[in-house]
């Protein structure tokens, strides 16, 4: 339990500490220890899981399921505050950014990683919603750090879109209440998650439907499926790019938790009523997946901006992981898992080394990055190996992970495979129709190579090749254990 | 409502307040002056109170009068106080955001009524009259707001259809469930002040960007070719 008290406790305080810090240079060090720190606690706490089973039970829960997310998001947010070091001083030297804005930058970023981790180990659906709105709210501002009337635009987008988006959520998250408020006595029991999947097979499954849908389309908003997904390309390509960086590895993942965890209930709930569709939230997400998976594929190929490239990888990525979730079984259920991890690694490596290569280019249009490799072979074999590894080559983990998923398709859905390869080559090829000319073409005249921090990216990277070639034992248990949980059975 | 008459006087009074909550939704949408629609939200925020209490004294659960109060002063004080507020500093507070096609919207405005009525039709074959419309007309409340937000320029009267959105989930959570657990509608509090606080700053971060506080203008992001 104490290491859980401590996973929170640092980055809570931390955005205190650093809100009051005045110096930028000390701001960008204890951001660093900060994070540092909260990883080693997040570490801990993951092995006190793994070693005990689950912790907490009342208003916190960690099982072997978010365990291994509060990990990843404790690395990630680690990596991606040795990055902001160098790349914030770059544009604080610029002249993009003011002292104070810097000192709001590092504030929210440690309140941004505190929502995250609060989502992730609470127990309470209501908390669970609390803190995804908190995330919003943290990153809203540092959507639009710089002022430009894009950035405003793009801040007040995902503020709006997000806002209603996640306000169905709550209006499920009632809905949820009611539901369970009928089974569970103690009021303040009712919306805890534990009690509530004790309890799934009593929850009324035509309200549980309609809480499974509202839910769907309030924390989808999040995750960036489409239709609901206008707000992600611009919320990550008008930021300053370490915010991006932790957008499409963390808050994407978590918010896709979320709807995992409601999707359990509502396969309880449905699965002990008579005259419903067991498989409503499976399928329902599978279609929601399979159409931002294809969708965002071909939105790869028509985009000039760095970022936004990315981050419509993004959405297809989550589609594709929220495809599998909803097919279910643990074949699915273990790549999906899998897949989170290699995803957010591999995409916050890629946002680092985007962030590194548009301050060299000193732009973020796509045609106007030329010859990275040339300038600086650092950045331009990052961007060249980290887009081969998210493209699924392998021996990158990606690879692993979709072909289990693909593996898993054929099983259940064998026709669903051919929009699944389609999807992958559409996807392929947008992505490399526009990377070659940035890393190989003609650099312009006078670009010049920047200080940049690309231990991170070798890191990721190198966790994702590792990943690749053989997950480890332990990790392979650590999944499987979560499979179990979530799907009932195991893989091993 | 045909189980209406039988139900108990402070039942009924609940339930006519519910929608007198869903006629200020209408009211917002029609309304196209600034100050006016900041105004009705107020009200809109007394009602909600005012219903909050009476559920409170006709289900004895007291926690509910603390979250009564919370919403008087938030909804009903600080936030129309607060949007005036900037309203007078941006000097947009006499101004007029006018409607699209107030007909039509209004003609939509009541199909959405009906819509949620459907929605919530499988709750009702388990629950008293009670739940069930208030159900309904809490989604209705709801998704009136969405309705403001699509049909409205100004960035101040989107906020108001933002706030009148949320006060339509508290209605949701008050009159369905007897509220949230404690610790939750704290949480969902400090999110809507939170968010009220950030709005605020944000019109002048439109406002400095585009020299005018019509979203519409905010329009430079798209996918298609310009």
């Amino acid at each position: 339990m104490s290491a859980l008290v401590w996973t929170l406790l640092i980055p809570a305080v931390g955005a205190v500490l650093l809100a009051l810090l005045p110096s930028q240079r000390l701001g960008a060090l204890v951001n660093v220890v900060l994070s540092a720190a909260g990883l080693a606690a997040a570490l801990y706490l993951a092995w006190t899981v793994l070693d005990g089973g689950e912790v907490g039970g009342g208003q916190f829960y960690v099982d072997a399921f978010n365990v291994y997310l509060i990990a990843l998001t404790a690395l990630v947010g680690l990596s991606t505050a040795l990055f902001s070091r160098p790349y914030m001083t770059h544009e604080a030297a610029i002249g993009r950014i003011t002292p104070l804005r810097m000192r709001l930058y590092h504030a929210s970023f440690q309140g941004f990683l505190f929502t995250m981790l609060l989502a992730l180990s609470t127990n309470n659906l209501g908390v669970l919603w609390v803190a995804l709105e908190g995330a919003t709210l943290a990153t809203v501002l540092l959507v639009s750090l710089y002022r430009t009337p894009e950035s405003v635009e793009a801040a007040w987008k995902y503020f709006i879109l997000c806002g209603v988006g996640i306000a169905q959520a709550l209006f499920g998250t009632v809905l949820l209440y009611f539901a369970a408020a009928r089974v569970i006595g103690q009021p303040e029991q009712a919306l805890l998650w534990s009690v509530l999947h004790a309890h799934a097979g009593q929850l009324e499954p035509a309200v549980m439907a309609i809480a499974f849908v509202f839910l769907l389309v309030g924390y989808g908003t999040k995750v960036g499926l489409v239709p609901l997904h206008n707000w992600l390309p611009d919320a990550h390509s008008e930021g300053p790019t370490p915010m991006s960086a932790v957008l499409s590895g963390l808050l994407l993942n978590v918010a896709l938790y979320a709807v995992v965890r409601v999707k359990m209930l509502t396969d309880g709930a449905l699965a002990a009523g008579v005259g419903h569709t067991p498989q409503l939230a499976g399928h329902l997400m599978m279609g929601f997946g399979l159409l931002s998976f294809i969708v965002a594929g071909l939105f790869l190929h028509r985009q000039r901006d760095i970022k936004r490239l990315f981050s419509y990888s993004s959405i297809e990525h989550m589609g594709l992981m929220t495809f599998a979730f909803g097919v279910g079984g643990p074949l699915a259920t273990f790549g999906a898992l899998l897949h989170m991890t290699v995803h957010s690694l591999t995409k916050s490596a890629l946002f680092i080394t985007v962030g590194h290569a548009s301050q060299v280019a000193g732009t973020q249009a796509i045609d106007r990055i030329r010859g990275l490799i040339r300038t600086q072979p650092t950045v331009g074999w990052g961007l060249l190996v980290g887009s081969v590894a998210i493209a699924g080559f392998p021996p990158f983990g990606v690879f692993t992970s979709e072909f289990l998923l693909l593996t898993a398709t054929m099983q259940s859905w064998p026709w669903l495979t051919v929009p699944l390869l389609l999807g992958l080559a559409i996807a392929f090829a947008g992505l490399f129709r526009h990377l070659q000319p940035m890393v190989f073409g003609e650099p312009p005249p006078g670009q010049l190579p920047i200080a940049t921090s690309l231990a991170p990216v070798a890191v990721h990277l190198g966790l994702v090749l590792w990943l690749g070639l053989a997950i480890p034992g332990f990790l392979a248990r650590w999944f499987d254990q979560a499979t179990r949980l979530i799907t009932g059975s195991g893989l091993l | 409502m045909s189980g209406y008459l039988q139900l108990p006087l402070l039942e009924q009074a609940i339930l006519t307040l519910a929608a007198l909550v869903l006629v200020s939704s209408f009211a917002l949408l029609a309304q196209s002056r600034v100050v006016a629609t900041i105004h009705v939200f107020a009200w809109q925020g007394v009602l909600l109170a005012l219903t909050t209490a009476l559920v409170a004294s006709d289900s004895g659960l007291y926690h509910l009068y603390l979250s009564a109060a919370l919403t008087l002063v938030l909804k009903a004080l600080f936030i129309p106080w607060l949007l005036v507020r900037q309203a007078r500093r941006l000097g947009i507070l006499r101004d007029f955001d006018a409607v699209l096609r107030p007909g039509v919207t209004l003609l939509a405005a009541g199909a959405v009524v009906i819509f949620c009525y459907a929605v919530a039709q499988p709750v009702e074959r388990f629950s008293r009259t009670l739940t069930h419309d208030a159900i309904a007309l809490s989604l209705a409340v709801v998704m009136l707001g969405m309705l403001m937000l699509v049909t409205r320029r100004k960035a101040i009267t989107q906020v108001v259809g933002f706030m009148a959105l949320e006060n339509g989930l508290f209605f949701a959570a008050v009159t369905a469930t007897h509220g949230m657990p404690m610790v939750v509608e704290l949480g969902i509090a400090f999110d809507v002040l939170v968010a009220a606080i950030i709005f605020g700053i944000f019109f002048f971060h439109i406002r400095d960007s585009i020299d005018t506080l019509d979203v519409d203008q905010l329009n430079r992001l798209s996918e298609s070719d310009r």
